[in-house]
């Protein structure tokens, strides 16, 4: 033991290698042992949430962590890099401010409380069909209808193609709601 | 989009980025590309390495404009002049792309005798009716072009209409009858047409009225119109600087006129790259949460007008020509997607599961509803209306009207909490005590805790794979989507009536997994794309789906992307060449640059050797290249359309615009536009400048204004209360309404605070010193800021007298890690005649120093200002 610290010693290793004792030489084992963070994680293929570019993005997790989230060098579009936005999309998910449960807020009321997801799902659902039981038209002048305009679906832009899909098929196709809208106009 | 929709055939963007590496000149206007797309933005800069002119358009200078070979300050509000200027200035100086002219495009093409433009009409075109403030566009149609005569509106030109379908192509008549003079000498061919309408767009006018010196306004022409030609290309990219006005479309439209007439489009380097401004807007346009379409832009049914059966709907919009004569086939799939089996030819395959549209259904339509009391409830997801839509004072009142409203998000947005703490809490307009509406705040996975897929802003699919768990209560759209769609279709089960029969009917058959259910993203794109439904096989072309019930397809123009099983296109990295291909999928057909026939000569050969993109194959007798070809692949360049055949076949092989039942690109539209066939300038709808081509018409006269007492407007022009031009932007640090920046530290960091762009000379002219606070008021409201004195913002000339502009980022709000006033609130609730977008981009305002004082004080001084009686 007393061998290899003496062959660490960076003075000795100055000595041998005839360095400055500026570079690999004066490394701590701490400094020797670093690695990325990313070191050791798996990678999804991500794409950026934020503007219409689409930069590809390598998403770092370990463990079910999200570690980091990073340019995609491979991406004919980006080339690996990423501004501000998306350079955050790791804090993004992470941060202090994310919504993690519920709030719900009762009629009139001055501040939210607690409501379990499923409760809140179910009363949802009722809202929706009292709604729609009140307002519903099936024709009108002998013609057929099938529409609500009591309720409004408002959102798109930032969410997958699946999701607008379904939102519109269950929205419009399945419960006749004709107001449905989102950032895009043009 | 119809901009782009109604002159090439599809609303997107014709290019990809990386295609402007070989633009040789690039004009971006409407649009600070360097700031808001700036990853995408190293693109221009090597074009700019490889010589490329790059030319920025700005009433401010910006980033970009520091990246570009020249800024041009114009007045916000005249984009239409100055592109008119540059097309008058193309066809004075015979600069035009001949043969592509004539081959591609509708330049002759003959109107009708009783066809009145807008410049014989004091700025109206023919066939305005004033009672009902809207055009039929009946004598804009080609000689010899009947009219169709299907009942109800015309296609596109309908008043609930939104003016995303497919109809706003040109349904009014059958465009696939006409004339033409390919000598385009005949006084009423459109390229005279085109000469005479914008005879008056000249340098003198782009000098008095957009403040540009003619010097500087020929040296633009020059540069940019020098990009054009068999061996040169040039890229016009825009984004909602030009859509965000009452003229939007139209701005789009002579930008679509402009790449026509140079021979842009269609060509590496070239075409029109409309920047959109989220990372899935264009797929929230192709499968749509819009109210006047159904996916890849097919119409929804409209009340007492296409919809009192399946026949009457596939006729008025099927085209004889084009690819749009497969509507049927089309729509026959589509209905089968969403009602499987319940979807027959006994009943009209579903047809009348559909709900019908009645009116105004847009956003900002049914938000005056909802603040005049007539809606019930309300689902707002990623999005945050209380900050970023217009006239923010009057939304956020709307929604107190609401009895009960689901918000999901990844933050508690200022939309879910106005209840609480919104301004008009705080200056005691609203009391929560007195506010009805139950609010359930449901927190949302981010896009690393779900998979499925975004459209970017070139038409490109790429799949995003599901890294994590989302933490605690939040779940995908989609698992809420589905699991709220499960609960009532169980429901709907046991209550078998007529009114659940389309609930009933829907299929709804979505694999989950996982401890919480999660459907799974990949059946859903499978539904989409589209499935041979005899042989269970998954469609690799939309050209296999059939009309007979035994296809169905979500939204055709995805089909490919998902060939066959186990291929996810959308999730495939194997960039082959620098346009992408290999590297997810484009639609349609993962064609990376659309209309690519016109990037070869009317006989299939290349323009020239720089620009050889796509080209016909005379031994293997197919067309071929460097990009899936945007044309049926074996149909030879000497083609002679068969009107019989219909569709495709029924075009001549040197027409490269298929959407369109002439294969032509249209300088010229001949209906689908409720503005008008030709873009033709209005101000915005407060202007301190009186319209000074058209005096009679101040604004685009089919415009709503919405006017009312919690929406009004300037008196225009020249209003002495509002002196001074206002214009909103955005910042690279912040993303739109904030949820998604202000909420975090880092990106806060970076640009903290709400700050008001002003110049020097409007500093002194006001007593405003740098950092002070302002206060900025419109007849909306007021709002402060700090003063960011600057001499990026542009003084202008206009008439012989100072035009004074401001510019404010809209991004603040009261919630987050940084906050401020919410500038949006300054904005009216106005639509543009077409897609009902607001006016953001040039309105009016005043400048007082100093901050506004708090609570209800406020209010007082904007009535005071607005010099009346509260």
């Amino acid at each position: 033991m007393l061998k290899d610290l003496f062959s660490r010693w960076p003075v000795i290793q100055q000595i041998r290698t005839r360095s400055a004792g500026t570079g690999a030489e004066a490394w701590s084992d701490r400094t020797r042992n670093l690695k990325p963070k990313t070191a050791g994680c798996d990678v999804s293929r991500g794409v950026c949430p934020y503007c219409g570019v689409g930069c590809g993005q390598l998403v770092y997790h370990k463990d079910g962590e999200l570690i980091s989230i990073e340019g995609d060098p491979a991406s004919p579009i980006s080339r690996g890099h990423l501004c501000p936005k998306g350079a955050n999309t790791h804090q993004l998910h992470t941060h202090p401010g994310r919504l993690k449960k519920l709030k719900y807020r009762r009629p009139y009321a001055t501040d939210w409380e607690d409501l379990d997801l499923d409760t809140a799902m179910g009363m949802i659902a009722d809202r929706v069909w009292e709604t729609r039981e009140r307002t519903f038209e099936e024709t009108r002048d002998g013609q057929s209808l099938m529409q609500t305009t009591a309720i409004a679906h408002l959102g798109g832009a930032t969410l997958d193609n699946e999701e607008n899909y379904l939102i519109k098929k269950l929205f419009t196709g399945g419960l006749g709601m004709v107001c449905i809208s989102n950032q895009a106009r043009i | 989009m119809p901009g782009l929709g109604t002159s090439v055939g599809r609303g997107g963007a014709t290019t990809a980025q990386q295609s402007l590496a070989d633009s040789d000149a690039i004009l971006i206007m409407g649009s600070s590309m360097a700031e808001q797309h700036p990853v995408g933005f190293q693109w221009v800069v090597e074009a700019r390495e490889r010589g490329c002119r790059v030319i920025h358009v700005d009433p401010r200078f910006t980033r970009t404009s520091a990246c570009a070979d020249m800024w041009v300050p114009l007045r916000a509000g005249t984009d239409i002049l100055f592109l008119g200027a540059l097309i008058r200035y193309v066809l004075e100086n015979d600069r035009w792309f001949k043969d592509y002219v004539v081959h591609y495009t509708n330049a002759s093409t003959i109107l009708r005798e009783d066809y009145v433009d807008a410049e014989d009409g004091a700025g109206l075109f023919s066939g305005w009716d004033d009672e009902k403030k809207q055009y039929t566009p009946e004598t804009w149609l080609y000689e010899g072009s009947e009219p169709k005569q299907s009942g109800g509106s015309h296609a596109g030109h309908h008043p609930a209409g939104g003016g995303h379908a497919k109809d706003r192509g040109g349904e009014a008549g059958h465009s696939e009858q006409f004339e033409t003079d390919e000598t385009l000498q005949h006084p009423r061919c459109v390229f005279q047409v085109l000469k005479r309408h914008f005879a008056r767009y000249t340098p003198e006018l782009v000098e008095r009225s957009c403040g540009i010196p003619k010097d500087v306004f020929l040296k633009v022409a020059e540069t940019y119109i020098a990009a054009s030609g068999p061996q040169k290309t040039g890229c016009i990219c825009y984004a909602v600087g030009w859509t965000q006005h009452s003229t939007g479309v139209q701005i789009i439209r002579a930008a679509a006129i402009l790449q026509l007439l140079l021979g842009n489009i269609g060509r590496p380097g070239g075409g029109i790259l409309a920047l959109r401004g989220h990372a899935s807007i264009q797929g929230s346009t192709d499968i749509p949460t819009l109210y006047d379409i159904l996916p890849a832009y097919m119409p929804m049914p409209f009340f007492e007008d296409d919809a009192k059966n399946f026949e009457a709907y596939v006729k008025k919009h099927t085209t004889e020509a084009g690819l749009w004569s497969k509507f049927e086939t089309f729509m026959v799939s589509f209905l089968k997607a969403w009602y499987g089996d319940a979807a027959t030819k006994e009943n009209q395959w579903g047809f009348n599961y559909l709900p019908r549209v009645t009116g105004d259904h847009s956003e900002l339509g049914y938000w005056l509803d909802m603040a005049d009391g007539k809606l019930d409830g309300l689902f707002v997801m990623g999005q945050n209306p209380a900050v970023g839509a217009p006239n923010g004072r009057l939304q956020r009142k709307a929604m107190a009207n609401l009895k009960w409203l689901v918000v999901r998000d990844l933050v508690e947005t200022e939309t879910a909490s106005f209840w609480k703490d919104s301004p008009e809490v705080e200056r005691g307009e609203l009391r929560p005590e007195d506010i009805g509406t139950e609010v359930f705040l449901m927190p949302a996975a981010g896009p690393a805790e779900k998979s499925g897929s975004f459209t970017n802003t070139q038409r490109l699919l790429q799949w995003h794979n599901k890294a994590v768990d989302a933490p605690g209560d939040a779940r995908s759209e989609l698992w809420f989507a589905y699991h709220l769609g499960r609960m009532l279709k169980e429901r709907a089960a046991r209550e078998r009536n007529a009114k659940n029969a389309a609930l009933n009917a829907l299929t709804w058959a979505i694999p989950t997994r996982g401890s919480v259910g999660e459907p799974d993203a990949e059946s859903v794109l499978a539904e989409i794309n589209g499935r041979n439904l005899t042989t269970g096989k998954l469609l690799s072309t939309f050209e296999d789906l059939k009309n007979d019930g035994s296809t169905m397809s979500g939204c055709w123009i995805y089909t490919g992307v998902m060939p066959e099983e186990g291929r996810n296109r959308a999730n495939i990295r194997e960039a082959k060449d620098s346009l992408g291909h290999g590297w997810g999928f484009a639609w349609p057909k993962d064609t990376r640059i659309i209309y690519n026939r016109a990037s070869a000569r009317p006989d299939g050969t290349p323009w020239s050797e720089e620009k050889k993109f796509v080209w016909w194959d005379s031994e293997k007798r197919e067309w071929t290249g460097k990009d899936i070809s945007d044309f049926k692949k074996d149909m030879p360049p000497d083609h002679k359309g068969d009107l019989s055949k219909g569709g495709l076949e029924a075009l001549d092989g040197d027409k490269p615009f298929g959407m369109h039942p002439d294969g032509r690109g249209w300088l010229y539209v001949n209906s689908g536009l409720k503005d008008g066939p030709l873009p033709t300038h209005f101000e915005p709808l407060e202007s301190p400048v009186r319209n000074p081509l058209y005096p009679a018409h101040q604004t685009n006269p089919p415009t709503n204004k919405k006017e009312r007492p919690d929406n009004r407007y300037a008196n225009s022009p020249g209003d002495p209360r509002f002196p001074f031009v206002l214009t909103t932007y955005r910042l690279t640090e912040h993303h739109t309404a904030g949820g998604m920046s202000r909420a975090l530290s880092h990106l806060s960091e970076l640009q903290p605070e709400l700050f008001a762009e002003i110049s020097p000379e409007l500093a002194e002219l006001t007593g405003i010193s740098p950092n002070d606070w302002v206060t900025i008021v419109t007849p909306r409201a007021l709002i402060s800021a700090r003063a960011l004195i600057t001499a990026r913002m542009s003084v202008l000339e206009i008439e012989g007298r100072q035009i004074h502009q401001v510019g404010l980022p809209y991004h603040w709000g009261w919630k987050g890690l940084v906050t401020g006033d919410v500038a949006n609130d300054l904005l009216a609730l106005s639509q543009e005649p077409n897609v009902r977008i607001m006016e953001t981009k040039g309105l009016v305002c005043n400048l007082i120093p100093g901050r506004h004082p708090a609570g209800h004080a406020a209010l007082d001084e904007l009535h005071e200002l607005l010099e009346e009686r509260p």
